[in-house]
């Protein structure tokens, strides 16, 4: 993938099998978020190819993209009736129940808290109960306990057989859910494996609780290929 | 499109401050138009000193004419406000309660009368540059009618005593000797006495003083037409070439709707297309669910709905006031529409470049407001080259079509109505156009 003169993502090739979670880890430009626009078919590839029909792939910007002068369910419904899924009130009925929203259906998206906003996000993602879902660093300003509510139904997803491709920063989040790691530096693939691998590659032994360690390992890993 | 378009009316709908300013600007837009155009200019307040005493009269010939005429006349054009003395008039002035004095001398009717030196006014004036400007104008406006309403009664007086100088009678003049001889009448007698004369230099003499009086006959006949050539030296008379003269209070209405039409279908239209960006779901909707060119499409129709009904409810509303030709609405509505088409398609243009709303609106604005003014300089009020750029200008963006194209369908203004149509239609694909090339990427 090239911007006029810069590449931003270069010979990456990986497959998701269903319910796989797969994290993409990287620096800033790393190509983190051009990795899952591809994939979501936000942007098209100049060289490459998706074997995924965009409609095929739930998409969760880092960002909630909603309309905050409509209510969850007004938000739901618009997306479901633009996706045309085949019954869109059945749809959103079954979003608002997935994500604990219902009490809050009839509620302005400007009103809700940044975790309730985020939940809408995803439940957009999932509305026409894609096989894939993409979402572009989804724990963002969250606090911990929205972000461990989120996660636990990301996973629940993840069970029913929806394969679950996420960026994110927090390298905790890879150890503990993803069951596969992407690497990327500068746009290219450096690592794609297990978490447990990973350490292994990075020269650390493998302790899942430990947080620091899966950071440290993540730094050394970068360094001594000469990524900061 | 048409859920997108749901959506696009609900946000509306709840946007409480834009969906007031959108029924209340034509409301009182119109309203202040009509006021103004259906109520004369107030005139300004200004105190008389009229130091004159009353009755007293300008000789002209035998005729004799009332100052305080001249004065009836001046004040015809004002709030006049007498005042005893110009201390009076001052004080009022310095008070704000008149914007300015005129004080009409004791002397002006022997200044008059005298033939040999002129009558002097004096103007005093209040106020900053722009009210001392307007008053000042006013004035001189008022001054200028009411000299030439009082030399044309000088002028008459003038010929009337030039006809009896060649009719001969009594003039009327202290002094004057009674029954006088006329200097038409002097010619024929002349040949009378000239013909009874034997041949020499008496003759010779009657006969050079008939030749005097001849001329002098002949051209105080002429000098009663020069007379009137002097008060009025030059007569207009003008000849329309082409189009309809359009009346200046129906083309205010036409610029004051256009104005209206335009603000509210760019506005409309960017803010629409930067509402998605801001809301960060232009990305989610351009990934399949709906096409660049129908989203553009649906705010530019969107506005330009809004905006059509908006200066409709305007026109309308003006028409109160204003008498304007109801046959031709379905024209009306014609220029509207596709006035409003191009604006909404100048809206996403701009709309594309701004990432929020409020920058889009700051754009819009800032983008459309000299556009609107530049298409209202008119021809011969700038240098000749200068004149070509604005016009280049206005020529490739809508206001001033969209202009034309509703003074063609109040006023039947030149251009025709189909050739504006032709000239939005052509603005309305090329702005749709650069909109959809700047939405090419989305972030």
């Amino acid at each position: 993938m090239r911007y006029g003169e810069r590449t931003a993502l270069a010979g990456v090739s990986f497959d998701a099998a269903a319910g796989e979670l797969v994290a993409v880890v990287g620096s800033n430009g790393a190509g983190k978020t051009t990795l899952l626009s591809i994939l979501a078919g936000i942007q098209p590839p100049t060289a490459g190819s998706v074997n995924r029909a965009p409609s095929e792939v739930g998409w969760v910007p880092q960002q909630p993209a909603l309309y905050s002068k409509l209510s969850v369910a007004e938000n739901l419904e618009l997306f479901a009736r633009l996706e045309h899924v085949p019954d869109p009130r059945a749809a959103v009925e079954r979003m608002l129940e997935q994500t604990g929203l219902r009490e809050r259906a009839a509620e302005q998206i400007g009103r809700l808290s940044g975790g309730n906003r985020q939940r809408v996000n995803v439940a957009i993602g999932l509305l026409s109960r894609p096989p894939v879902l993409a979402l572009d660093e989804p724990s963002t300003a969250l606090d911990p306990g929205q972000r461990e509510r989120l996660w636990s139904f990301i996973r629940g997803l993840a069970a029913e057989g929806t394969s679950v491709v996420f960026s994110t920063h927090y390298l905790g989040e890879v150890q503990r859910y993803a069951s596969r790691a992407l690497v990327l530096a500068d746009g290219r693939l450096l690592f794609d494996g297990s978490p447990e691998a990973f350490l292994v590659a990075a020269g650390e032994q493998p302790a899942r609780d430990s947080i620091a360690d899966f950071e440290d390992a993540f730094v050394s890993f970068l360094r001594r290929r000469a990524y900061q | 499109m048409s859920w997108l378009l749901r959506k696009d009316l609900l946000i509306l709908r709840r946007s409480r401050l834009t969906v007031a300013l959108l029924v209340v600007y034509p409301i009182a837009i119109a309203l202040l138009i009509g006021l103004a155009l259906s109520r004369g200019p107030a005139k300004p307040r200004v105190a008389i000193v009229n130091e004159t005493t009353p009755g007293a009269r300008v000789q002209v010939g035998g005729r004799s004419i009332d100052v305080s005429e001249y004065a009836s006349q001046l004040f015809d054009q004002v709030e006049a406000v007498p005042s005893a003395t110009r201390a009076q008039a001052i004080a009022k002035i310095q008070s704000g309660d008149v914007l300015a004095a005129v004080v009409i001398p004791h002397d002006i009717a022997a200044r008059l009368s005298s033939d040999i030196s002129q009558a002097h006014l004096e103007v005093l004036y209040n106020g900053d540059a722009l009210e001392q400007s307007l008053v000042q104008s006013s004035l001189n406006s008022a001054l200028a009618q009411a000299n030439l309403g009082f030399s044309e009664q000088i002028q008459q007086a003038a010929a009337q005593a030039i006809g009896l100088l060649l009719r001969g009678g009594n003039l009327g003049v202290l002094g004057a000797p009674p029954n006088l001889i006329g200097l038409s009448q002097i010619p024929p007698l002349l040949r009378g006495v000239i013909a009874r004369q034997p041949p020499g230099p008496d003759r010779a003499a009657l006969q050079r003083t008939l030749a005097f009086a001849t001329f002098a006959a002949q051209n105080l006949t002429l000098s009663k037409t020069v007379l009137s050539t002097i008060s009025q030296p030059i007569a207009v008379h003008s000849t329309l070439l082409h189009g309809r003269r359009t009346p200046l209070n129906t083309f205010a209405v036409v610029v004051a709707v256009s104005v209206s039409l335009m603000f509210v279908c760019v506005l409309l239209a960017a803010g629409g297309v930067a509402l998605e960006r801001e809301e960060r779901a232009l990305a989610r909707l351009l990934r399949g669910l709906i096409s660049r060119e129908a989203l553009l499409a649906e705010k530019a129709l969107l506005a330009a709905a809004c905006a059509l009904l908006l200066a409709f409810a305007m026109l309308a509303g003006i028409g109160a006031f204003v008498s304007l030709d109801w046959s031709r609405v379905p024209l009306w509505l014609a220029a509207l529409a596709f006035g409003a088409l191009a604006f909404g398609a100048l809206g996403v243009a701009i709309g594309v470049l701004a990432r929020e709303v409020r920058a889009a609106s700051l754009l819009a604005f800032l983008l459309s407001l000299p556009l609107a003014f530049l298409a209202l300089v008119p021809s011969g009020s700038v240098a000749g080259g200068l004149y070509d750029a604005i016009s280049a200008v206005s020529f490739v963006f809508p206001f001033k079509a969209s202009l034309q194209a509703l003074d063609a369908a109040v006023n039947q203004a030149s251009p025709g109505l189909s050739i504006s149509v032709a000239h939005l239609l052509g603005l309305t694909v090329l702005f749709g156009a650069l909109a959809r090339v700047g939405l090419r990427r989305v972030e």
